[in-house]
């Protein structure tokens, strides 16, 4: 017994709290602690805290798995940027159907973001975030120029751009497009179209003239909203919304999809 | 072809109890479990053969954590463990609610290591060699990190008081 005392150490005790001791060990422990009832009692109290946390942080685990952390949701998602950078290198053609890009240079990292909070977003996509805050709130002045005059709407962005665009269509989702307005960005111009659902649920496209040639297709959030943008041919798009992640991916990869050159051009003469 | 979704989700539970636990924000938490499932895998392949799964995704989510609290250490300030306890506690703001002998509250005020140590092996069962992968330490290294973190605690929870956190100029 005292031989056994002499050799039992503060690992034993942990070993003893966490059930990593082999039986006999744990016998040892066992007697010593009834022969040492303060170290007993310490023993006891170390169980009990990590009993407490144990039972404090049982709830999350017992949480079903959230959609966006499935497997298959990930994989998805790396999927997409996958294309998005074959994409790329296929150099293809879709919203910038003729090119005008002269003078257009990198604004994307040019000057630090003005909302404290996304710090260490690209420019492009920190104002993508700030316009859709300001604007998908208005109820009576969210667009310059509403869908009505879509036509006007796609030359006058497109001229202030400098790049031709057209919209993406985004009903088979749900959204029907609202309008659009000219955003200033920096020294030069961006474009965000607006788009909402039935219930209300508004959506933000913004689009400037960029020259980063970043393509990844990237997700930032702040605060609720959350945006994916990615750079193609010239333009920098960032699709912002405050619904969720996969909801967001799914229709950035619409409006991608619009862009693909192995599918035809929807309205080339816009 | 590998079937990331049997290999992977059976872990997700404790990697988002271990995350809540470390940032107390469901939405942080739920991203850095994210950002853990993507790079495992992308670089499953590059994972040693007999190495476990589960302490290799506690060392993935564990990193992403400090990466994060790097990033939001300001430039100039002294890094380190002593400044990883800034971002310790999220919601400890300006008030400190003190709830005597609740072992949650109490972890708030130890080091971002004690505590890890004592969530990874306390609640998340690692053994201790598992626990020596996470931290790239020796088994040793982690017993005796471990008799620190229970004496840290206790003395926490015994205390009217939380521990002070350290503030690094």
């Amino acid at each position: 017994m005292t031989e056994d005392d002499r050799l039992i150490g503060e690992d034993d005790l942990d070993g003893f709290i966490d059930g990593q001791l082999s039986e006999r060990r744990a016998g040892e422990v066992a007697r010593y602690l009834a022969a040492n009832p303060q170290v007993a009692a310490r023993v006891e109290q170390d169980r009990a805290a990590r009993d407490d946390l144990r039972q404090r942080l049982a709830f999350i685990a017992e949480q079903p798995i959230p959609s966006r952390l499935r497997v298959a949701a990930i994989q998805a998602r790396r999927r997409a940027v996958w294309m998005g950078r074959l994409r790329v290198a296929a150099a293809c053609a879709g919203l910038v159907i003729a090119g005008g890009a002269s003078g257009w240079e990198a604004h994307a990292y040019l000057e630090p973001p003005a909302v404290p909070q996304m710090r260490g977003l690209p420019v492009a996509t920190a104002d993508a975030i700030s316009a859709h805050r300001v604007y998908s709130m208005e109820t009576i002045h969210a667009v310059e120029v509403a869908a009505a005059q879509e036509a006007h709407l796609v030359q006058w962005l497109s001229r202030r751009i400098g790049q031709k665009l057209t919209v993406p269509d985004l009903n088979p989702q749900g959204f029907a497009l609202m309008g659009g307005r000219l955003l200033p960005t920096g020294s030069a111009s961006a474009a965000q179209f607006m788009y909402e659902n039935r219930t209300g649920q508004r959506l933000t496209l913004y689009v400037r003239a960029n020259a980063g040639d970043d393509t990844e297709f990237r997700f930032a959030q702040t605060g609720d909203i959350g945006a994916f943008s990615w750079n193609e041919e010239g333009l920098g798009f960032a699709m912002v919304g405050s619904i969720s992640r996969e909801a967001l991916l799914g229709l950035a990869e619409t409006v991608w999809r619009q862009l693909d050159p192995a599918r035809p051009v929807p309205k080339p003469s816009l | 072809m590998l079937d990331f979704s049997i290999e992977l989700e059976p872990h997700i539970p404790a990697l988002r109890r271990f995350a809540w636990a470390m940032v107390r924000d469901s939405q942080a938490a739920d991203d850095l479990v994210q950002d853990c499932l993507e790079k495992a895998i992308s670089r499953w392949h590059t994972r040693r053969q007999d190495a476990d799964a589960r302490s290799w995704l506690f060392t993935i989510l564990r990193n992403l954590f400090l990466n994060g609290v790097r990033q939001q250490a300001r430039r100039g300030r002294h890094l380190g463990i002593e400044a990883l306890d800034d971002v310790a506690s999220p919601d400890g703001g300006g008030e400190r609610v003190v709830i005597a002998k609740d072992a949650l509250a109490a972890l708030d005020g130890l080091t971002e290591e004690h505590r890890a140590l004592l969530l990874l092996i306390g609640v998340e069962e690692l053994s201790y060699q598992q626990a020596a992968d996470v931290f790239g330490l020796p088994i040793g290294t982690i017993m005796s990190r471990l008799s620190r973190a229970r004496a840290q605690l206790r003395r926490a929870i015994e205390s009217d008081e939380r521990v002070p956190l350290r503030r690094v100029k």
